[in-house]
């Protein structure tokens, strides 16, 4: 194969600009982790919420978190960013709506930022709803039988134990939400995928500019995953399942 | 006996011809020869120059061109079962497809300009395209002055990206960019009013208006960002495709055989909704047949 490989790309200045490919991959990462990052915390928040009305003796919590949860995970992740950023504004007000397309700043920030966190939270809800299903009945009882309340329930027994116990599928999770959060490129935010192809496009640099989104791609789902562990064994209850060794 | 003779003589015969013609061809003469296939790459939507109609089959004037330049290749390697298999590719992954021998012959809509070249090789240039925009027409933006302070759309991984950098930097106006994933999400953009300008080549500009629901709100309008040529694009480093790429090429422009593709393509109606794109030659596409060369991008914009 006949490729030019030239791994001084990184430090060429972009055509008709002040930066270097470098500054615009750097930029390219601080959006990608602003992204993540507010997905995440709305995914969790959501998703913790969602998860436990699941589990509640009431048919109507329950539905609404079972159409929330179905609702989100039916439907393409790209086909949900869509809908959110070409379909509903064209549901607000005339004013307001032309608001939204025209002059809402870091309106694609926003838009991939609660797409991707309503996306995720529909599966944090589900392994939250795991979590809290995976433990013995008898613990609900024995509460319930002491007199605590039904929240206070939750909040003291149920709760502190269903999240120590998903802690591995819920980093899954935070990876992933990193590395879905490429999706946004669609809609015109400047995050790793997005800069990757433009480099290609500016540069020719086709195999360069991929390794370098690649390569970070890698560093932040593997520093999630290191996060999620240090979290996982310093919550860890001794003897019981969770974190133990 | 005689006959004997005569059929070992022609074998012998018959295998030094070969041999002496395996070893005059390398490159991918070679690889064609030896595989019996050619592979063109095409674009699903880069109209009118390569897209799929409604049959989705490639069509276009690239792809016309691009069938011309096989039936050489037939002559030359007297290949008339030559298998012409075609490889969809994108803006992205064009160059890679080519470098890498997936692609023989890129019959797309790709620039020349002197960064590709130091990846891949171009025919001479076929198509002149002028970087403009699209407007409602109901808007009444004739100028790039007036986007100042407003959301522009244009496609990522494209040159315009580019040259609307340049043009901000140069005339100390800000644009609010906003980026499609392809052509029709921008063009999208434009027609929902999440921009009130698309800034793209005039061809592709012209084929989206033409294929849209309302062909007449919209306009191209404005002056010309950037003048690029656009080529037919195949692997580096290989003189002998490279010959016979550029003398088909220069054959079918001298034998007025390109013009009567371009008239066919531009200025009449073509599927797959029979839109007539009305693009009559520029200047600069004449000056470019005129005398066929395959030189880049920045030679044009030179000031």
């Amino acid at each position: 194969m006949n490729y030019h490989w030239n791994w001084h790309v990184y430090l060429d200045q972009v055509s008709a600009g002040d930066e270097r490919y470098l500054d615009w991959i750097i930029s390219a990462l601080g959006w990608t982790i602003a992204v993540s990052m507010s997905a995440w915390l709305i995914a969790l928040t959501l998703g913790a919420l969602i998860g436990t009305l699941r589990t509640a003796p009431n048919r109507w919590l329950v539905a609404i978190g079972n159409v929330w949860v179905e609702g989100f995970r039916n439907v393409p992740l790209l086909v949900q960013l869509f809908l959110w950023f070409f379909v509903v504004p064209e549901f607000l007000p005339a004013e307001l709506s032309r608001w939204v397309k025209q002059d809402m700043p870091a309106k694609e920030f926003f838009t991939a930022a609660i797409c991707l966190g309503l996306f995720t939270s529909a599966r944090v809800a589900e392994q939250v709803r795991a979590g809290i299903q995976s433990l013995p009945r008898g613990q609900k009882m024995a509460s319930l039988a002491m007199g605590f309340t039904l929240p206070q329930t939750y909040r003291y027994v149920l709760l502190p134990m269903a999240f120590r116990i998903v802690i591995p599928p819920l980093t899954s999770e935070f990876m992933n939400i990193i590395k879905n959060s490429s999706v946004a490129f669609a809609i015109g935010l400047m995050e790793l995928t997005f800069i990757s192809r433009q480099m290609i496009e500016e540069s020719g640099q086709v195999f360069e500019s991929l390794l370098a989104a690649t390569l970070l791609y890698t560093i932040c789902a593997f520093s999630a995953n290191r996060v999620m562990t240090y979290i996982e064994k310093r919550t860890r209850v001794p003897g019981y399942i969770a974190g133990a060794k | 006996m005689i006959s004997r003779t005569a059929l070992v003589a022609t074998l012998l015969g018959a295998l030094f011809a070969s041999n002496a013609q395996a070893q005059s061809l390398d490159g991918t003469l070679k690889k064609i020869k030896d595989s019996g296939t050619i592979t063109l790459g095409i674009r699903e939507s880069s109209i009118p120059l390569s897209y799929l109609d409604a049959a989705q089959k490639p069509v276009g004037y690239h792809i016309d061109i691009c069938n011309r330049i096989v039936d050489s290749i037939k002559q030359k390697l007297a290949l008339p079962n030559l298998k012409v298999n075609t490889q969809a590719v994108t803006s992205q992954n064009r160059i890679p497809l080519v470098t890498n021998g997936t692609v023989d012959l890129e019959c797309g809509s790709t620039t020349n300009n002197a960064a590709r070249q130091n990846q891949v090789a171009f025919a001479p240039t076929t198509y002149v395209t002028t970087v403009r925009m699209a407007v409602k027409k109901s808007s009444g933006i004739n100028s790039l002055s007036q986007l100042d302070g407003k959301p522009v759309a244009t496609t990522t991984g494209t040159t315009s990206v580019q040259l609307m950098r340049a043009h901000e930097k140069g005339k100390g106006v800000n644009f609010k960019e906003v980026y499609g994933k392809d052509h029709a999400d921008s063009f999208l953009m434009l027609a929902s009013d999440r921009a009130v300008a698309f800034v793209m080549d005039d061809n592709l500009l012209a084929g989206l208006i033409a294929s849209s629901q309302n062909p007449g709100d919209f306009a191209v309008v404005g002056e010309p960002l950037s003048v690029e040529p656009i080529a037919i694009m195949f692997r580096k480093d290989d003189p002998q495709f490279k010959g016979l790429v550029h003398s088909a090429v220069r054959d079918l422009i001298k034998s007025g055989e390109v013009e009567k593709l371009y008239t066919k393509w531009f200025t009449q109606p073509i599927p797959p909704k029979n839109a007539n794109l009305a693009l009559p030659m520029s200047d600069a596409l004449k000056g470019a047949l005129k005398t066929p060369n395959d030189a880049p991008a920045e030679q044009y914009n030179k000031k």
